[in-house]
């Protein structure tokens, strides 16, 4: 790992302050930017973290219903505080990565990273939430831009994610064992409004919605309302664990396993 | 360079480390407390598993400088006041729950904070419990049979491998 300096701030506006400076970032739990700098694939002059700040930690329910994380939050708080509030979100949170992990990783790093087989941006994304940054509100359809990549502008810091509250909702994962990210993970999430459902781990392009399953089920929601459908393997991940078309099968699998669970 | 200050096993310590020094290299270089393992130095392995301010944590992960002010829990402290076994560790050793011993300090460590929040894990929980502790020796086996016997769990009926 290179050096960097190292800055832990109390407040929003030192943290958004110091990463001011050049090639500074964020460091909420360090859980893949730390492996990341240790490979040296990143060499950031100073590092941010964001663990000290108060205001960007623990779980609310608002006044409207919704769910509200602070950034800082670690996935192991989330899987306890929110398990009344959204117990879908934290059924999710508790299966990320293993126990060690969930006590350090949080849900604005989990989110700002936007890994293509990470959990939090299919619930977020399953959910309709709202990032909520330092200096705006952005919807989770408008900021998962790609693999790797989100609305997120250079210094912004994800401050709180708020989670509108389904009817009913369930996250389905199909492990890899190794790395304990989703092979494919659906979030599917049924508001009376409307289904929503969010596939992460299987595309190049990261998470995404399954928007022709999401007007089946408004239609009918039930399993056999997905007959017919499939997802076209071009734009799938393949690697050793899985192929394009095993990827593509599994979001078919998954969400009818999500379905069943909201039945 | 920067101060570091925190707690180890109840004792105060401190330390000059640069921003990149890891917990767990602060505890093995700076501390010379060479208990805590590191394995695979990419928080897979969980060789490294500490407890800081009462949670396990992988200390390979986690820069000293964010443990700063905090209370650190490593296998050092582990064993009783007159130097004994502590339940864990003695159930370890009882039921062949190491071969190698690499992974025994994360083992040992994800119990201890396994137990505080579950004080009778079944099996599947323990099992659970530990997807992010490794051990190449064991098959698990007898680790999982320490687990509970450790835990106040009757494990003659289970076979001894």
């Amino acid at each position: 790992m290179y050096n960097f300096e190292f800055e832990k701030p109390s407040t929003i506006a030192d943290a958004v302050a110091a990463l001011g400076s050049e090639d500074a970032q964020a460091l909420g739990g360090g859980q893949t930017l730390i492996p990341t700098l240790k490979q040296r694939l990143a060499s950031p002059s100073a590092l941010i973290s964001l663990n000290g700040i108060a205001e960007m930690q623990g779980v609310c329910v608002d006044d409207d219903g919704s769910v509200s994380i602070g950034g800082a939050t670690t996935h192991a708080t989330v899987a306890a505080e929110a398990a009344s509030s959204y117990p879908a979100l934290a059924a999710l949170a508790g299966q990320i990565g293993d126990p060690a992990v969930r006590n350090r990783g949080t849900i604005g790093g989990s989110i700002a990273n936007n890994d293509p087989a990470a959990c939090y941006p299919a619930g977020a994304l399953g959910s309709g939430a709202t990032i909520v940054t330092n200096t705006r509100q952005i919807g989770a359809d408008d900021f998962f831009e790609g693999m790797f990549s989100t609305a997120l502008d250079e210094g912004e810091i994800i401050t709180a994610v708020r989670f509108p509250v389904p009817q009913a909702a369930s996250y389905q994962k199909f492990l890899q064992p190794a790395s304990r990210f989703a092979l494919v993970g659906v979030y599917l999430a049924r508001f009376a409004d409307g289904v929503r459902v969010a596939v992460t781990g299987a595309s190049e392009d990261g998470v995404f919605r399954w928007s022709e399953a999401e007007q089946a089920l408004n239609g009918a929601f039930r399993t056999d309302a997905l007959m017919g459908l499939s997802i076209n393997p071009m734009n799938m991940i393949s690697d050793l664990h899985g192929s394009k078309e095993y990827r593509a099968h599994l979001v078919g699998v998954m969400t009818k396993r999500a379905i069943e669970a909201c039945m | 360079m920067t101060q570091v200050s925190m707690t180890v096993n109840g004792k105060p310590v401190s330390g000059d480390v640069e921003g990149r020094t890891l917990l767990s290299g602060f505890l093995r270089e700076h501390l010379s407390m060479t208990g805590t393992h590191v394995g695979c130095d990419t928080a897979q392995c969980g060789a490294c598993v500490v407890h800081v301010n009462g949670e396990a944590i992988k200390s390979c992960n986690m820069l000293a400088m964010e443990a700063d002010g905090a209370d650190i829990g490593t296998i050092e402290g582990q064993a009783n006041a007159d130097g004994s076994l502590n339940v864990i560790q003695q159930a370890f050793q009882d039921h062949h729950g190491l071969q190698c011993g690499f992974c025994t300090p994360g083992m040992v460590m994800s119990t201890a904070a396994l137990l505080k929040d579950n004080p009778r894990p079944t099996e599947a929980e323990i099992r659970k419990y530990l997807e992010g502790n490794l051990c190449r020796c064991t098959g698990y086996h007898n680790i999982v049979k320490a687990i509970m016997a450790a835990s106040g769990q009757d494990v003659s009926q289970i076979a001894a491998e």
